[in-house]
């Protein structure tokens, strides 16, 4: 049955991959070696294409392949195996955190914690950064979009909008 | 039953929003969450986050578990995880098909140029407004250095999450933990 093939296989990635999307290509190649249903140079694509299109790349990952493998129902099921280890494991952890939230030491822990999970956001923007910012006019037009940002208050998703406008006109 | 339908409908807005993984995600979290509605502080946001990153799967799909759960126990972290993924799901059942032509048409990389530009500077504005709920005191910002350097040297998030994580563990169990 491809359908459980396809479940398992992602359902595998989702309980391995941990620290965020980049982290399942790995994985996504063994798959393609293994099973055929996209070829390494699709998943080259892919990252390309995930970077233009919304979501997270292990979520347009997995529906690509199972899209592939076994149609629109293919890929709804290879999205829901990818998703599935971690929501198992999250509501076990919010759970666990809810009957604990004065357990002190978790607190504590978690306390100290704050300040790298920050670092790990701002990497996320350095990196989209990197690839990116090239010339010294693109920095420049990041910095003068920042300066909006941060003094003109409108809701995030008007700003990504304005992006695409910019984009179209001016790139 | 109100709550599930407003979960519903964020994080299916955030889906449709949502470029460039799990930190671009934050700025639109901070705005609904914390900003319009209060459901949130600064503080519970960063921990979703600190969950998020340590556990597998996708981050911006844990954190979006998480705040369903919070708010509204399973039935909300199903509502709020299958709400964000639906959007990008649906967009990449349409283009399969076309993949390459679409990402070679140069208004789509024009448009997506001016998005990453945003969503760099989004970043920016969404570190700059959370700073003081994570970073209180010099060492937390010489663990943000520390982080923050291990990760553009090339060590995965996950041994720098690890690293932490078990290094506060032994030093508190140490000092008995005060």
């Amino acid at each position: 049955m491809i359908y459980i093939t396809l479940f398992w296989e992602f359902f595998k990635i989702g309980a391995l991959a941990v620290g965020g999307g980049l982290v399942t290509v790995p994985f996504l190649y063994d798959l393609s070696a293994l099973h055929g249903w996209f070829s390494p140079q699709e998943l080259t694509d892919m990252i390309a294409v995930s970077e233009s299109t919304p979501g997270p790349i292990g979520v347009n990952m997995a529906t690509f392949a199972g899209f592939r493998a076994a149609g629109i129902s293919g890929g709804i099921i290879a999205t829901l195996g990818l998703l599935t280890p971690s929501f198992l494991i999250i509501l076990f952890l919010a759970r666990y955190l809810k009957t604990h939230a004065h357990d002190f030491k978790f607190a504590l822990v978690l306390k100290n914690i704050r300040p790298v999970s920050m670092a790990l956001i701002a990497f996320g923007g350095f990196f989209i950064a990197k690839a990116l910012v090239h010339t010294w006019e693109t920095g420049a037009v990041a910095g003068i979009v920042f300066l909006f940002i941060h003094f003109v208050k409108i809701h995030p998703i008007l700003y990504i909008c304005l992006g695409v406008i910019g984009g179209l006109l001016l790139a | 039953m109100k709550s599930l339908w407003e979960l519903a409908i964020i994080f299916f807005r955030i889906g449709c929003f949502m470029f460039g993984g799990g930190s671009a995600m934050l700025p639109l979290l901070e705005e609904e969450l914390v900003v319009r509605r209060q459901w949130l502080n600064r503080e519970q946001l960063m921990d979703y986050y600190t969950i998020g990153q340590s556990t597998p799967g996708i981050i911006a799909v844990n954190v979006a578990t998480f705040t369903g759960y919070t708010k509204a126990g399973i039935k909300g972290a199903l509502v709020a995880t299958l709400a964000l993924v639906l959007a990008p799901m649906c967009v990449i059942l349409c283009l399969a098909n076309v993949l390459t032509y679409y990402m070679e048409n140069p208004y789509v990389m024009r448009a997506f140029t001016g998005i990453r530009i945003v969503v760099i500077a989004l970043i920016a504005e969404a570190v700059c407004r959370l700073w003081n709920a994570a970073v209180k005191n010099k060492t937390d910002i010489l663990f943000f250095l520390i982080a923050f350097g291990l990760a553009v040297g090339g060590v995965s998030v996950i041994m720098i999450m690890l690293l932490f994580v078990a290094g506060n563990v032994l030093y508190f169990w140490r000092r008995g933990w005060k």
